[in-house]
């Protein structure tokens, strides 16, 4: 009976184990502490409306939700619409899907809800991998569009980036493979600059930070309103616990 | 027809009104019986709150239900976006659907938690067998109403996850592909599929869901309810005829359970407000991505709370059918053996294994593991005549009993771990065992419970006074 539990107990960790070494690079940390700085934020959709919505959508975020972070709508209508919508609309892409198709070999998935929908039990949040993702681009000439990325391999996305961050190029080295003997295995050994951006790295994943930050919370517009309603829904049931506790208990002190 | 009561003359307008009622329609008479004079074992403990907590979060359910319809379309086209204009544009419209998203979870911790309440204090015995078999048709009706339900918001796993478990009505024989269409009312899961889920998850599923659930009600109360000692409380009454161990429903249980209900509501608002995803577990990642018909994802994983019944799905391999087989075999050669009955019916038994065997190796595995899956569920219906224990609580039970729900208990969840994950030859074996193991608890219990010294049952209940 003992080993039954026990095999069955070791059976959990085993594959457990297993699914965490499947596939891909690990992702790096979201810094979280974006989703509370709202100048952050604003610089996020500044970038988002600058580099992504030329060819992403995200149809189901409407520019005038924006005010949320502090903007007004003169703000939005100035500075972060380029196209003659109004500001309650969605924000739209001109770009033809079959002529997206044509270039990149799919059609740019809408972005309303993309950082919600990459994230992975067993590697980390939506955030976590959107900020690897865009910090992981390098030159490889193999490649169509001439890009390709560590977190997504072969991507169809050419890196929009490139500007601020500058061209990479991914080194490998040959290594010994310690699972077969005679083999080597072609391990990732970091990037190497070749041309500079207009950032520094640290501006860089800063900058790519705050961009995350907002597709984050572009993915729930309400969530930072829902976390603090939600401190207020556990207080009130937290004193009501108390108060239906004692009327409980003077209920029940006469049941013998 | 029940005589005309009348009231003083000089009595309130509310007694009046009350008595009006009364003499048309028996309100006092409903009241007395659910509540003020339905008389419950006192010693109820943690495990008896989970009866209200169903009712409550089946409330809740029809109540955000009734919200999200006003805003949901059930159209291929327009369902995806309906939902995230419910997420955004709807004022409050996040909390409804996060109620209802969190809700369909709730429902089935709090069902399994309640379940296996009336597992282990043997709720499920006499004279309350069609109170656990009402139960148990609420559980199929629960599980048709989620899985219906997940593909109202047509993301991927929606979608995908419709299509792999209709996909496995086309392994029934004969059949199977016309039933497939039936249901799906299209050759692949599509818009027509979408509308007539909607249609059953809205209104059908939960009108007989509610029907069962007052006929549950009504059977429990008419038998009255068990308890932690498995003592039958109306053995001993008072000169009133009242149960000596029982306090009125109303106002014991009613104070008992508005405390347990702000217990759970803590937890439950904790995961809505702080954590609605639940890690990917109450809402998956991938059905943030709409559905695409042609583009099935790596990993398709039902939902938590179907995974144990899916990982006795995928178990059931060809490897698995010849293991059936065996047993079959085992089986028969034991009561023909061992059995002491009549050379006609032990002629039957033998000509039954040879045709369940040739079943078995005749239709294809793929066919087992939906009845593998059917069975796991349906098995529980049975329960009430497959225990033989003299003891109907754990408490009384021996030592060992205890362990055997234990591993129940422990089988249940690592099978419902491994549903979660990718298929694995390890994860096979395991849920292989597993599945034996289920099926093993219920149908040789008959045997087992028998095996042990039940210690001796008091005649009234333990309880110590708060």
């Amino acid at each position: 009976m003992k080993k039954l539990i026990l095999v069955l107990l070791a059976s959990l960790c085993l594959a457990s184990q297993a699914s965490a070494s499947e596939g891909g690079v690990a992702w790096d940390k979201f810094p979280t502490a974006k989703m509370t700085d709202v100048a952050s934020l604003q610089n996020g959709a500044k970038l988002f409306v600058n580099y992504c919505l030329n060819c992403h959508s995200a149809s189901f975020m409407r520019y005038n939700r924006l005010r949320d972070l502090n903007l007004t709508e003169e703000q939005i209508k100035q500075n972060l619409m380029f196209t003659t919508e109004k500001v309650g609309e969605t924000m739209k892409v001109a770009l033809d899907p079959k002529q997206a198709k044509e270039w990149f070999g799919g059609t740019p998935p809408d972005l309303s809800v993309i950082a919600r929908s990459r994230a992975d039990i067993s590697k980390g949040s939506g955030a976590d991998y959107l900020y690897t993702y865009l910090r992981s681009y390098y030159r490889d000439d193999t490649k169509a569009t001439g890009w390709n990325n560590l977190a997504f391999p072969s991507v169809g996305m050419p890196h929009v980036l490139w500007e601020l961050q500058g061209q990479r190029k991914a080194k490998y080295v040959e290594e010994k493979d310690p699972h077969h003997e005679g083999k080597t295995i072609h391990r990732f050994a970091g990037f190497e600059q070749i041309t500079p951006g207009q950032l520094t790295q640290v501006q860089y994943d800063d900058a790519v930070a705050d961009l995350v930050g907002y597709m984050q919370w572009m993915g729930e517009p309400a969530q930072n309103h829902r976390v603090r309603l939600g401190v207020w829904v556990l207080i009130f049931l937290a004193v009501f616990t108390v108060i239906a506790w004692r009327l409980n208990a003077a209920y029940w002190k006469d049941v013998k | 027809m029940a005589e005309f009561k009348e009231v003083a003359a000089n009595a309130s307008v509310g007694e009046k009104l009350l008595n009006w009622v009364d003499n048309r329609f028996p309100a006092s008479k409903l009241y007395k019986e659910h509540m003020s004079e339905y008389y419950a074992p006192k010693n109820f403990n943690f495990w008896y709150i989970f009866g209200s907590l169903a009712l409550l979060v089946l409330v809740i359910q029809i109540v955000t239900g009734i919200f999200l319809v006003m805003h949901y379309k059930p159209d291929a086209n327009l369902a995806f976006a309906s939902v995230e204009y419910i997420m955004r544009d709807v004022p409050w419209g996040w909390l409804i659907r996060y109620m209802h998203s969190t809700g369909a979870s709730a429902f089935f911790i709090v069902v399994y938690l309640h379940m296996f309440r009336g597992m282990i204090y043997g709720s499920y015995r006499k004279p309350r067998e069609l109170v656990w078999i009402f139960g148990c048709a609420i559980f199929l009706c629960l599980m048709a109403e989620a899985f219906m339900g997940y593909l109202l918001p047509w993301g991927q796993m929606s979608y995908w996850g419709a299509q792999v478990i209709v996909n496995l009505f086309s392994s029934v024989p004969f059949i199977g592909p016309d039933l497939a269409l039936l249901i799906r009312g299209d050759y692949v899961v599509s818009d027509a599929t979408l509308n007539r889920f909607f249609s059953f998850h809205v209104i059908a599923v939960p009108l007989v869901l509610l029907g069962l659930v007052v006929a549950h009600i009504i059977a429990l109360h008419e038998v009255g309810s068990n308890n932690p000692d498995g003592v039958e409380i109306k053995a001993k009454k008072d000169a009133l005829g009242r149960p000596l161990d029982g306090i009125p429903f109303h106002p014991y249980y009613t104070v008992h359970d508005i405390f347990g209900t702000s217990v759970f509501l803590i937890a439950f608002s904790a995961i809505l407000f702080f954590a609605p995803e639940f890690g990917g577990y109450f809402l998956e990642y991938n059905n943030f991505i709409p559905a695409d018909p042609l583009k099935t994802p790596a990993h398709i994983a039902p939902v938590w709370y179907f995974t144990p019944y899916y990982s006795m799905l995928r178990a059931t391999t060809t490897e698995l059918v010849y293991v059936f087989v065996g047993l079959i075999g085992l089986g028969a050669v034991l009561a023909i053996i061992k059995g002491r009955f009549p050379g006609i019916v032990k002629a039957a038994i033998a000509v039954a294994a040879l045709i369940a065997s040739a079943l078995l190796l005749t239709f294809e595995p793929k066919f087992w593991g939906v009845v593998v899956m059917g069975g796991a569920v349906i098995i529980m219906f049975f329960l009430p005549w497959l225990d033989y224990a003299e003891a109907k609580s754990i408490r009384y039970r021996p030592g060992w009993h205890k362990v055997m729900y234990a591993i129940f208990v422990l089988v249940f969840m690592v099978l419902g771990f491994l549903g979660t994950q990718p298929p694995s030859p390890m994860g096979e074996r395991v849920s292989q065992v597993g599945t034996l193991f289920y099926f093993g608890f219920f149908l040789l219990m008959p045997w087992w419970s028998r095996i042990g010294q039940c210690k001796p049952v008091p005649d009234r209940v333990v309880y110590h006074a708060h």
